[in-house]
């Protein structure tokens, strides 16, 4: 089976591990992998801040650089909503509706993926996780279960569900230095609720919410560590 | 259309931001939100496992696309059908036509003393303020908005208006206002302001309430409610004016059955409303009680400019505040840092779409969110608000948006360029090798300051554990 690998332009700045560890995972499970050199970014934050034209022109190179057949995979919820929930209306009556269509099609995010091909990752781990549930993973893709599928599949790891897990972390991108005490505050309470498990570490397919979280965590001296899912499941 | 009013309040002066800031320091606000939170909470999980709510959310969805899809039509049926009941119906284009209307009628029927029962479109045309300036007194007789009428406040939320005050500062509310020593306990509260509305029910010329909806098939204004007072407004004095957003209608009584019933499930976890007004006319001849009187005022406000755009579901709502218990901003904050009568994610969408996109302080609600998307998930109706956020915030027109989408354009500019991306990928690498210290900078310059504001930036990942 062969998979385009989607970066994310948070990655490429802050975390470039994370899509280097969801190709080891991908390579591991059997997939052919490949990193399309011209892909940029999504064009979520021109969206979703209220500037479509904007964001379709970004939105264009994802279509280009991910042209063809194969599926497109993605480490985050949120990249992934854009692209399937996003692109048909971004680019609703314009010349490359069709492509944009047929990529939201074959877009998935990373541990969907891995459900829906029944991929096996293999991986050992030890001491327990907790799992924060990104919103446009949640609620745009309606998906609940292949993130802690994934990390329940991980031997030796004890997965501890938090208090108020479909609550947001507040991060919601500009919204997080345009609105920085209201996100601020969301996000030390989604700390606090992550700590109070006791676990080792707070897991999530969405690095976004994770640096985040972490960053507030750490601001207002909650303990915690946090780790992208692909990390985890890289071992 | 910069003539018109503004749906924000005339004290809204203060950024937006400013304001969250302020109802964030308030320990109490903080606390009372997140009582009122997660009572909603507890009682909307227990109401939606008990009842097959996916299927009732679907059929009311399907019910509010097909009215709207019909207003035209079925505006002129309710305006028939009240009027052969022995209403006067009146369409205002907009919030001082409503607003003129009411108070020539008040003037030429000689009023004095106005009860009203609670209505969101009255607080969107700010009709109190209308009335007082004509000489007249206007009272609140639903407790919430009665409290906040005397605090001199603005409600919080739509169906709840004073969530956002516990008992104590209630009490404190009408100690000042009777000047007596009042207990602290709820049913003496109550009581006390019972007694006080008795008074206003009794010598009101005038009541104006609200309309949850217009039946068209049979002309009745349903006007749902928990207290009762809403009943006394509508039957004791001689004229009642009932104000309605020119969306609130619907077919006929199959559909009405089914958003009475979601209606509370959606606003209250409960499944029936404490009671529910059924108004077909005045008093007919005959008929023992009722006024002589019955005015149905229609309010259009900007809203057939939605009709037909891919804005045009923010007309679907019906009002039950269940998205501002969903959001976790309006829990954060809650609903009087936003300025207007509608609050929470309906009204970050209704607010500037009302009020025009070049309003300063409406034009901010929209950014006021995260886009998680909860508030889609808990609305009755199926309204996707996340999207209707997006959409409105693309449609603003202020300095501050123009602002940022030149700041945009540059963006595009580099990152619609793989070479470009890559470089400037490179740099952000770089200056994020620079910032830190430890796997961490605590404070950025420029662009990010407002990151570390709040937070500490992990400048390499998996970021290092703290100590």
């Amino acid at each position: 089976m062969r998979a385009m690998l989607m970066r994310t332009c948070l990655s490429d700045v802050m975390a470039p591990s994370v899509w280097r560890a969801t190709r080891t995972v991908l390579e591991r499970a059997g997939v052919e992998v490949s990193v399309p050199r011209r892909q940029t970014c999504c064009g979520q934050p021109g969206w979703s801040s209220g500037h479509p034209d904007q964001a379709r022109r970004v939105a264009r190179t994802a279509l280009a650089a991910f042209a063809g057949d194969d599926p497109v995979v993605v480490p985050s919820g949120s990249c992934a909503a854009m692209v399937r929930h996003g692109y048909p209306e971004l680019f609703a009556g314009q010349p490359e509706e069709e492509a944009a269509l047929a990529m939201a099609g074959r877009t998935r995010e990373f541990t969907q993926f891995l459900a829906e091909h029944g991929l096996d990752t293999g991986a050992r781990g030890s001491g327990s996780a907790t799992y924060h549930d990104s919103c446009h993973m949640l609620r745009l893709l309606g998906e609940r279960e292949s993130g802690r599928a994934a990390l329940r599949a991980v031997e030796g790891v004890e997965l501890r569900e938090m208090e108020a897990t479909d609550v947001c972390c507040g991060f919601g991108g500009t919204f997080s230095v345009n609105f920085p005490e209201v996100s601020g505050r969301l996000g030390e309470e989604k700390a606090r609720h992550a700590a109070a498990t006791g676990a080792d570490e707070l897991i999530a397919c969405d690095l976004s919410c994770l640096m985040h979280i972490a960053g507030r965590a750490r601001r207002t001296g909650v303990p915690l560590r946090v780790r992208h899912i692909a990390e985890v499941l890289a071992g | 259309m910069s003539g018109r009013r503004p749906v924000v309040y005339s004290d809204t002066t203060a950024p937006l931001r400013e304001r969250t800031r302020e109802a964030l320091a308030d320990d109490a606000l903080a606390a009372n939100l997140r009582a009122a939170g997660a009572s909603w909470g507890a009682a909307r999980t227990r109401i939606s496992a008990e009842n097959p709510f996916a299927e009732m959310r679907a059929r009311a969805r399907e019910i509010r696309r097909g009215d709207i899809g019909d207003l035209p039509e079925l505006l002129a049926r309710l305006e028939e059908r009240v009027t052969a009941a022995g209403g006067v119906v009146t369409r205002a284009a907009d919030a001082d036509a409503a607003c003129r209307y009411i108070t020539d009628l008040a003037a030429a029927r000689g009023a004095t003393l106005v009860a009203k029962s609670k209505s969101m479109a009255t607080e969107e045309i700010k009709l109190n303020e209308a009335i007082e300036e004509s000489g007249l007194r206007v009272v609140e007789t639903d407790l919430g908005e009665w409290i906040l009428q005397l605090a001199g406040q603005h409600p919080s939320h739509i169906v709840a208006p004073a969530v956002h005050l516990n008992k104590e500062q209630v009490r404190q509310v009408l100690m000042a206002e009777s000047g007596w020593e009042l207990p602290t306990d709820r049913e003496a509260l109550v009581a006390h302001a019972r007694t006080r509305l008795r008074e206003v029910f009794a010598s009101a010329d005038i009541g104006i309430s609200g309309v949850n909806f217009g039946v068209a098939e049979t002309g009745t204004i349903c006007v749902v409610e928990n207290e009762g007072n809403a009943r006394l407004v509508t039957a004791l004095p001689r004229i009642h004016v009932a104000v309605m957003g020119m969306e609130r209608v619907v077919r006929d009584w199959d559909e009405a059955a089914h958003i009475l019933q979601i209606l509370p499930m959606a606003a209250i976890g409960d499944d029936a409303a404490g009671y529910v007004n059924l108004i077909t006319g005045p008093r007919a001849p005959g008929e023992a009680d009722g006024p002589e009187e019955l005015h149905l005022v229609i309010l259009d406000g900007g809203r057939s400019a939605l009709l037909g755009t891919d804005l045009e579901e923010a007309l679907d709502c019906i009002r039950c505040g269940a998205c501002l218990y969903s959001c976790p901003m309006w829990r954060s904050v809650g609903g009087q840092a936003y300025g207007s009568p509608y609050s929470g994610p309906i009204g970050s969408v209704l607010t500037p779409l009302l009020e025009g996109m070049e309003g300063e302080r409406s034009s901010e609600l929209p950014f006021m969110s995260s886009l998680c998307g909860s508030c889609h998930d808990a609305c009755p109706v199926g309204i996707p608000l996340h999207d209707l956020l997006v959409r409105v915030r693309a449609r603003v027109t202020t300095t501050a948006h123009r602002r940022d989408r030149a700041r945009f354009r540059l963006w595009s500019r580099a990152w619609s360029n793989p070479a470009a991306y890559r470089l400037s990928v490179a740099m952000a690498r770089i200056g994020l090798r620079l910032a830190g210290r430890r796997g961490w900078a605590r404070r950025l310059p420029g662009p990010g300051a407002e990151w570390t504001s709040q937070r500490d930036l992990p400048t390499r990942w998996p970021p290092t554990p703290p100590r």
